[in-house]
């Protein structure tokens, strides 16, 4: 039992928190409310203090924090493929696109070449991986709205793609199944068919989901004209992704920088205007569609052949070759107990993550361990313009805000 | 004074509060059963055949739970709240008839505990007693959440009580009459159809301003479980919470049980004139169709805001119910009926 006392110390004053309210919080006319880090919709443990007037937000300061652990910090003691480990548990949803920017950077680093077949299949977990990231958005955005089943719909249809995960990597969340050079096995037989019979099912799926919302009165009142902000203000704030192509930007990395292959398929950046809550949802409810799109290409033209670069040096010798070979047995010897070394020097790469711009920034001092690895993530970024969004608007939709921004905690703490 | 007949009326009335808190547990369950179907779940099935104990389960699990009250909440409040909701609940239905009278042990025994003659006035009176008890709950836990939950329950009721009220009277001007047991019987004299020709806006705004008055989705705003963390209620735990739940899926049965006698004939049916023991069963069918129908309408429907519920309530029920009542008004003046 802690003494009054304890407490007070324990408690923020309201003086400690002058400069981020308003004049009227100080005498007691606005109420401040926390809203987390323990609430039904702050989307894990982001905290937001809230300056309420009645229930309209006047200020809204998100704390993060609370989910730190300290994974950058913990890659940099960690050898190259010991920390890709390390990124899936990162942004939870997008745990495969994690270790594809990573795999990416080393590979930049390093020099390595990824065989064509290996880019293909890359391209299509990452996309499998983006529709069932936005499907978990679409189903919380929903239930923060209130619509119930659309939540278990959309779980419904992620199961589908975390059976495709595990198939392929016997996880069905912490994959790590992309390694710098390659993957880390080929897909099974049957993933082609189990891939497809997902493909056939899916569209028919988001059009009842637009069933269920897009035409829906109260859903077009909780989320026109909510939550605006502009184009420029939206780049400014360094918004990307989908809730930047809200806005009218049609930033797309896929499209500006194009990375593993993504410039051979055809597909389109869907983008809306409004800027609103409603926008953002148009926008991810088209990506998912673009993602099918993506995932049938890439599944019509799979190049058969390696999904491991050749290069000995850094990608360990296939188990065949060990016993037959001297010089695989040591290179997998040396792979196993001091990793491999990158040269000197830094590398900053990009992915679109279905958050937005996921950029890792890794530099070498010539070890093989990083000198400093760091993830750009986006729902950090999109947390800076919550506040903007959010101000003068009312309570409840501070909720469908969030929702509509697509943080992941895991991905904005790190 | 006839004691067989107090008798009878201690026995209606015991019948009517087992069949309401007992209905109460299987509504949980009834809910919890079509939501699953709706989400393609299963729902509850391990506690007994089909989950049928699982109401059971849940009551002792909500009895044996540790009662906690917040360290500056007001006591007596705090303690009263939920037996204020909870009370009108179970009085509103006494003035709703289950049925003709029958005849039992030689005497004629009227289904319904009470021809009350001001029954729909007293519907009225009594459901809005309970928006106090969640006020109040708001207001004497003294948390900011729970707070908002109880102005929001007074802001709500506000907005929707005027259309519910109004939908009463073209009921109330066809039969000539407040009793519900004259509804009925108007009903059965006028033909369902022609019922409803005369108040073509009644049963929808009912059904509207219904499922604002149990806060139900997608009018829950007092607990907006996503916004508020399940506003009044965030403070209250084992049997007082357990009171809340209680008084909100009783009275889901009560504004089925008074909408299916207003404005869906009530006990009558096929064959009622015949064997009149069938009253209580069409009344019940009855009453779960619009059960059913409120746990569909959760399923699919986002939750409206509140400011939007207001808008809704004055600018939209309101005249909407205005309108309909100088509609059967000036039908009736016409007609003489």
């Amino acid at each position: 039992m802690t003494s009054p006392l304890e407490v007070s110390l324990l408690e923020v004053s309201i003086d400690e928190l002058k400069h981020l309210v308003s004049e009227r919080a100080l005498s007691g006319e606005t109420v401040l409310l926390n809203m987390g880090p323990q609430h039904p919709s702050t989307h894990g443990v982001l905290r937001l203090l809230l300056e309420l007037d009645g229930e309209i937000v006047i200020n809204c300061i998100p704390d993060i924090g609370f989910l730190h652990t300290g994974i950058e910090k913990t890659m940099e003691s960690k050898r190259y493929e010991q920390a890709e480990v390390m990124t899936d548990r990162l942004d939870y949803l997008n745990t495969v696109g994690n270790n594809f920017v990573y795999c990416l950077a080393v590979e930049k680093l390093a020099g390595l070449d990824v065989p064509p077949r290996a880019q293909a299949i890359r391209v299509i977990l990452a996309e499998l991986q983006r529709i069932s990231s936005h499907l978990v958005w679409l189903g919380t955005h929903a239930l923060d709205l209130a619509a119930m089943s659309t939540f278990l719909y959309c779980f419904r249809e992620r199961e589908q793609i975390l059976d495709v995960l595990e198939m392929c990597s016997g996880q069905r969340m912490m994959t790590t199944y992309f390694r710098p050079g390659g993957l880390w096995r080929d897909v099974p037989a049957d993933f082609e068919i189990t891939v497809r019979r997902f493909l056939r099912t899916f569209p028919k799926r988001v059009d009842e989901y637009e069933a269920l919302l897009t035409n829906n009165p109260i859903f077009l009142d909780r989320t026109k004209n909510i939550g605006v902000i502009s184009g420029p203000d939206a780049l400014a704030w360094g918004v990307t992704g989908p809730s930047l192509r809200g806005s009218g930007p049609d930033y797309d990395v896929r499209k500006v920088y194009p990375y593993s292959g993504y410039e051979q398929y055809n597909f389109v950046v869907p983008t809306a205007t409004g800027g609103d809550v409603f926008s953002r949802y148009i926008v991810r409810i088209e990506e998912m569609r673009q993602s099918t799109s993506i995932v049938q290409q890439a599944l019509d033209k799979l190049p058969p052949g390696p999904v491991r670069s050749s290069n000995r040096k850094y990608v360990p010798p296939p188990r065949a070759e060990i016993g037959v070979s001297m010089e695989a047995l040591i290179h997998h010897f040396k792979l196993w107990t001091e990793g491999f070394s990158l040269p000197k020097g830094s590398v900053y790469l990009p992915v679109e993550s279905p958050r937005g711009e996921l950029g890792v920034y890794l530099e070498s001092n010539g070890g093989p361990k990083a000198q400093r690895a760091h993830y750009r993530t986006p729902s950090f970024a999109h947390l800076q313009a919550l506040p903007l969004l959010s101000k003068g608007r009312l309570v409840a939709d501070l909720v469908g805000i969030v929702g509509s921004l697509d943080i992941v905690l895991g991905d904005a703490d790190r | 004074m006839d004691w067989f007949l107090i008798l009878e009326w201690v026995i209606k009335a015991v019948i009517l509060l087992l069949f309401l808190t007992a209905g109460f547990a299987y509504v949980t369950l009834f809910e919890r059963k079509v939501l699953a179907r709706i989400q393609v779940r299963i729902g509850p099935n391990r506690a007994g055949p089909q989950g049928v104990l699982q109401p059971i389960a849940d009551a002792v699990k909500l009895i044996f739970k540790e009662e906690l009250s917040p360290k500056d909440a007001d006591k007596v409040i705090f303690m009263l709240a939920p037996v204020i909701t909870v009370i009108p609940a179970l009085v509103i239905t006494a003035a709703v008839p289950w049925g003709r009278s029958i005849n039992l042990f030689g005497r004629e025994i009227a289904l319904g505990i009470t021809d009350l003659n001001v029954a729909a006035l007293y519907i009225l009176a009594v459901t809005s007693i309970s928006v106090y008890g969640i006020t109040l709950a708001g207001w004497a836990s003294n948390n900011k959440y729970a707070m908002m939950g109880g102005l929001r329950a007074s802001a709500q009721m506000i907005s929707y009580e005027l259309g519910l009220g109004l939908a009463f009277v073209p009921p109330i001007l066809l039969a000539g009459s407040m009793s519900l047991v004259d509804h009925v019987e108007t009903q059965a004299a006028m033909g369902i159809i022609r019922w409803w020709l005369y108040q073509p806006l009644g049963p929808i705004i009912f059904l509207i301003a219904c499922i604002a008055e149990v806060n139900r989705a997608p009018f829950d705003m007092p607990e907006a479980e996503q916004e508020l963390a399940s506003g009044y209620h965030v403070e209250y735990s084992g049997m007082k919470f357990a009171l809340f739940f209680m008084a909100e899926y009783i009275k889901m049965i009560c504004v089925s049980m008074i909408g299916a006698t207003v404005f869906f004939g009530g006990y009558l049916g096929p064959f009622v004139d015949q064997f009149p023991i069938l009253g209580p069963v069409y009344l019940f069918i009855k009453v779960v169709g619009i059960l059913f129908w409120m746990v569909w309408v959760r399923a699919t429907s986002p939750r409206i805001r509140y400011d939007r519920l207001m808008a809704f309530g004055w600018k939209i029920m309101l005249p909407a119910a205005l309108f309909n009542l100088t509609f059967t008004a000036v039908l009736v003046l016409l007609t003489g009926a």
